[in-house]
C-alpha cells in the first residue's frame, strides 16, 4: 500500500474544471508536488502555470509525476482510474462522487490487479499533515502530529481533525475512505499501515451506518491486529431504517448497518467511543498525553 | 430506482428469461381481456414498488375473465402500505412443483456481483438466512473474469440440480447475472423462480437499478420520480424534484448540515441532548448562496419545525454563502422561527459578520449550538 509524503508528485486529471483548478490551487499552497494537469484536448495549455497534457502518460513522461488525483465527471471517472493505474500512477485518489458502483466494482478490481492504492471514490482525499495533500479538506485544520484518522465521511472528518489539533496533538496521516457502498481503501489495510508508521501514536477512527466495514475493522483491532490507541465516532444513530442517509453507502439495510452494531463491535475492541465528536479528540488526548 | 414487477419482468423478458404469459391491466375490464386473451386460470397482482402485497390481499387467483375482472376491481381499489394500486398484472396460474430463489447482489465486503441462490424460494431471503443459512448458496463473481458457464453450472449443480433441468438452470443464472451487469442493478431477483414439469419460469420479478447510472439508462429516467413512490413521503417526493437530499423524521428540530456525515452527526448531537430531528438535509458540496435558501426556506416552511439548526463546516462550502442564503429565506418567510447557526471554515468571519447583523446569532461548537437549538425547540 502506497501513501504520500512531501515528495509525492501528482498529476491532477481534470485539471480545467472549475472543483480541479481551485483544489489544484488549494494543494499548491499547502505544499503538494503538482507537477502536471491531463485534460484531453487541452494538452499544451497550462493551468495557474500547471503544465497540462492530454493524456498520463505523457504527464509522466514530461513531469516525472507518480500519484493522481481525479476530478474527472462520473461518466468518465472510471476511464481515468484505468488510465492513471496502466501508467502507473500510485495511489490514485478518486474525488469524483456518483460513480456507478457497477464502474467502481472494475475499478477495484483492477487496482487489486495491478497492487494500485485506490482512496474512494467520493472521498476528500488523503493527507499528510504539514507536507502534502492529495484532497480536497481545508488546508487550516490540520498540523503535523501524532493522530492518525481514517473517516468515510469528508466535512465531519474535519470537524473531528479540527478537535484533534485543538487539543494540541495534531496528525500524522489522514485518509478519506469515500462515502460509497464500495471503495477501494479500507480500515483495515489503514490499520496496518499505521501500527507499522512510527509518527502515528494513537487513531480516530470515524465511521458511519451502511455495510459492515466497522465491524469487521473492529474484529481486527480485537484480534491484536492493531495495537495503538483507538478512538471512534459512528455517525447515524439517529439514522431512519431503509433511508439513504446522503452517502449512496449510509444505508441500514435490514439488521446490516446499523449504528449500534458497530458501536458495540468497536467498543468490544476497547476503542474509546465518543459520543459526540468532540469526545473523540478528548479520548485521544487522555490516552496518548 | 426501483422497478414495478411488470417493469422488471420486460427487462427479463428482452434478456430470455422465461416467464409466463401476462399483459399488464389499468383497468377491470382490461383485466378481464386480458384474461380471456391467456385463456387459462390467472393470478391477478398488484403493481406496487412495496412488498408485503400478498400479505395485505393483493394477489387474488381467478378462474374465469369474469373473476378476473372483479379480482381486478378489488384490487384497483385498494391502498397497499398507503399506496394507491394503479395498475395490476394479470398473468397465467403455473403447477408449482417446487420454489428456487435466485438474486444478484452488489456485494459491499465483496466488492463485487455476488449471486445468491437457495432451493427454499417463496419466502424471502433474509428468512431464508435466518431459518436456514446453509440452504443459501453465494457466488461472488470476479469482476475480471465475469460470470462464465462453468461458474453457472457449479451453482445450479449446488442446489441438487442434474442433467437437464441443471442446465436450463444454469442459463438463467447467466442471464439474470447480466440483466445485473446491463442495467447497472444494485440488486435483481426472481423469488420465486418456479420448477415445472416443463422447466423453470421467473414468477416474480425485482430489479433495483443504480440511481448513479441513470445517465446510461435513459429510457427509465422518465419513470425516476414516480418509482420513489412508495419509498419516499411527500415532502420527500418535494425535496427530491426540488434536487434537495432530504430524508424526512419525527421530530420538530429542522436540520441543515454539509456532508452527509456531518449531518448525521448533528442529527445524533441534538438527539443525545434530548431533542428530536425533524429532518436530515444534507447541502452537499460548494451549495451557492441560492440553494441554501431554498433549502432553509423548505425547512422554515415546515409546520411541524419548531426550530432550524444549520451547521456548515465551509471547505468548498463557503460561510459567507450560507449567511446569505439563511438571511434571503429569512427575509421570504419572516422571522417566524428560532434558527441556529454554527458555522466554522472558509469565509467564517464574514458569514457570522453577516449573519450578526441581521440579527441572527452563531455559535462555534456543535455541542453549543445542538443544546440551545434543543432548548429553543421546547420553548425555552
Amino acid at each position: 500500500m502506497k501513501l504520500i509524503n512531501k515528495d509525492t508528485k501528482v498529476v491532477v486529471q481534470g485539471i480545467t474544471g472549475t472543483q480541479g483548478r481551485f483544489h489544484t490551487a488549494r494543494m499548491r499552497e499547502y505544499g503538494t508536488k503538482v507537477l502536471a494537469g491531463v485534460t484531453p484536448g487541452r494538452g499544451g495549455q497550462d493551468v495557474d502555470g500547471t503544465p497540462v497534457y492530454d493524456t498520463v502518460a505523457e504527464a509522466k513522461e514530461r513531469s516525472g509525476c507518480d500519484a493522481s488525483i481525479i476530478f474527472v465527471p462520473a461518466p468518465g471517472a472510471l476511464d481515468a482510474a484505468l488510465e492513471a493505474m496502466e501508467a502507473g500512477m500510485d495511489p490514485v485518489v478518486v474525488i469524483t462522487e456518483g460513480i456507478p458502483v457497477r464502474d467502481t466494482i472494475e475499478l477495484v478490481a483492477r487496482a487489486k490487479q495491478t497492487g494500485t492504492t485506490v482512496v474512494g471514490p467520493n472521498t476528500p482525499g488523503l493527507i499528510k499533515a504539514g507536507e502534502s495533500k492529495i484532497g480536497i479538506m481545508p488546508n487550516q485544520v490540520f498540523k503535523a502530529g501524532s493522530v492518525g484518522i481514517i473517516s468515510r465521511s469528508g466535512t465531519l472528518f474535519y470537524e473531528i481533525a479540527a478537535h484533534v489539533t485543538n487539543q494540541g496533538l495534531g496528525e500524522s496521516t489522514c485518509v478519506g475512505l469515500g462515502g460509497d457502498p464500495i471503495v477501494g481503501l479500507d480500515y483495515i489495510e489503514l490499520l496496518k499501515w499505521f501500527e507499522r508508521d512510527p509518527e502515528t501514536r494513537g487513531v480516530a477512527l470515524i465511521g458511519e451506518i451502511g455495510g459492515n466495514a466497522e465491524e469487521k475493522a473492529a474484529d481486527f483491532i480485537a484480534s491484536g491486529g492493531f495495537t495503538k490507541p483507538v478512538a471512534a465516532y459512528i455517525a447515524g444513530r439517529a439514522a431512519v431504517p431503509g433511508k439513504r442517509m446522503g452517502h449512496a453507502g449510509a444505508i441500514i439495510q435490514g439488521s446490516t448497518g446499523s449504528a449500534d452494531s458497530k458501536i458495540n463491535a468497536l467498543r468490544g475492541a476497547s476503542a474509546a467511543i465518543g459520543e459526540q465528536p468532540v469526545d473523540v479528540a478528548k479520548a485521544l488526548k487522555k490516552a496518548l498525553g | 430506482m426501483k422497478l414495478l414487477e411488470y417493469e422488471a419482468k420486460d427487462v427479463f423478458r428482452r434478456y430470455g428469461i422465461p416467464l409466463g404469459l401476462s399483459v399488464i391491466a389499468a383497468k377491470p375490464e382490461e383485466a378481464r381481456d386480458a384474461s380471456m386473451m391467456i385463456g387459462k386460470p390467472v393470478v391477478v397482482k398488484a403493481q406496487v414498488g412495496v412488498g408485503g402485497r400478498g400479505k395485505a390481499g393483493g394477489i387474488k387467483p381467478a378462474d374465469t375473465p369474469a373473476e378476473a375482472e372483479e379480482a381486478a376491481r378489488q384490487i384497483l381499489a385498494m391502498r397497499i402500505k398507503d399506496l394507491p394500486v394503479r395498475k395490476v398484472l394479470v398473468e397465467e396460474r403455473l403447477t408449482i412443483q417446487h420454489e428456487v430463489y435466485l438474486g444478484v447482489i452488489v456485494d459491499r465486503t465483496a466488492k463485487c456481483y455476488t449471486v445468491l441462490a437457495s432451493i427454499e424460494g417463496g419466502m424471502n431471503i433474509e428468512d431464508i438466512a435466518a431459518k436456514s443459512p446453509e440452504k443459501i448458496v453465494r457466488y461472488s463473481v470476479d469482476p475480471l473474469t465475469g460470470l462464465r458457464s462453468y461458474h453457472a453450472i457449479s451453482i445450479a449443480k449446488s442446489l441438487g440440480y442434474t442433467g437437464k433441468k441443471m442446465q436450463q438452470l444454469s442459463d438463467i443464472i447467466q442471464r439474470l447475472n447480466r440483466v445485473s451487469y446491463e442495467m447497472d442493478a444494485e440488486l435483481t431477483e426472481i423469488n420465486p423462480l418456479i420448477e415445472t414439469a416443463e422447466g423453470f419460469i421467473a414468477a416474480d420479478a425485482r430489479l433495483n437499478v443504480d440511481n448513479n447510472a441513470l445517465y446510461r439508462h435513459k429510457e427509465l429516467e422518465a419513470k425516476f420520480l414516480e418509482s420513489f413512490e412508495g419509498e419516499l413521503t411527500p415532502r420527500e417526493m418535494e425535496a427530491r424534484a426540488m434536487d434537495l437530499i432530504y430524508v424526512e423524521m419525527n421530530g420538530d428540530i429542522g436540520i441543515i448540515g454539509n456532508g452527509a456525515g456531518l449531518t448525521m452527526a448533528t442529527l445524533d448531537t441534538v438527539m443525545l441532548y434530548g431533542g428530536r430531528a425533524r429532518d436530515f438535509l444534507d447541502l452537499g458540496g460548494g451549495a451557492s448562496p441560492d440553494r441554501i435558501g431554498k433549502a432553509v426556506e423548505f425547512i422554515l416552511r415546515d409546520s411541524r419545525v419548531k426550530a432550524l439548526f444549520v451547521n456548515v463546516l465551509g471547505g468548498i462550502t463557503r460561510c459567507d454563502d450560507t449567511a446569505i442564503g439563511i438571511i434571503k429565506a429569512r427575509k421570504e418567510l419572516g422571522d417566524n422561527k428560532p434558527v441556529i447557526v454554527r458555522m466554522m471554515g472558509t469565509n467564517e468571519e464574514e458569514g457570522k459578520r453577516l449573519l450578526h447583523s441581521a440579527g441572527i446569532e452563531t455559535d462555534d461548537t456543535m455541542e453549543e449550538a445542538a443544546q440551545k437549538a434543543v432548548k429553543l425547540a421546547r420553548g425555552v
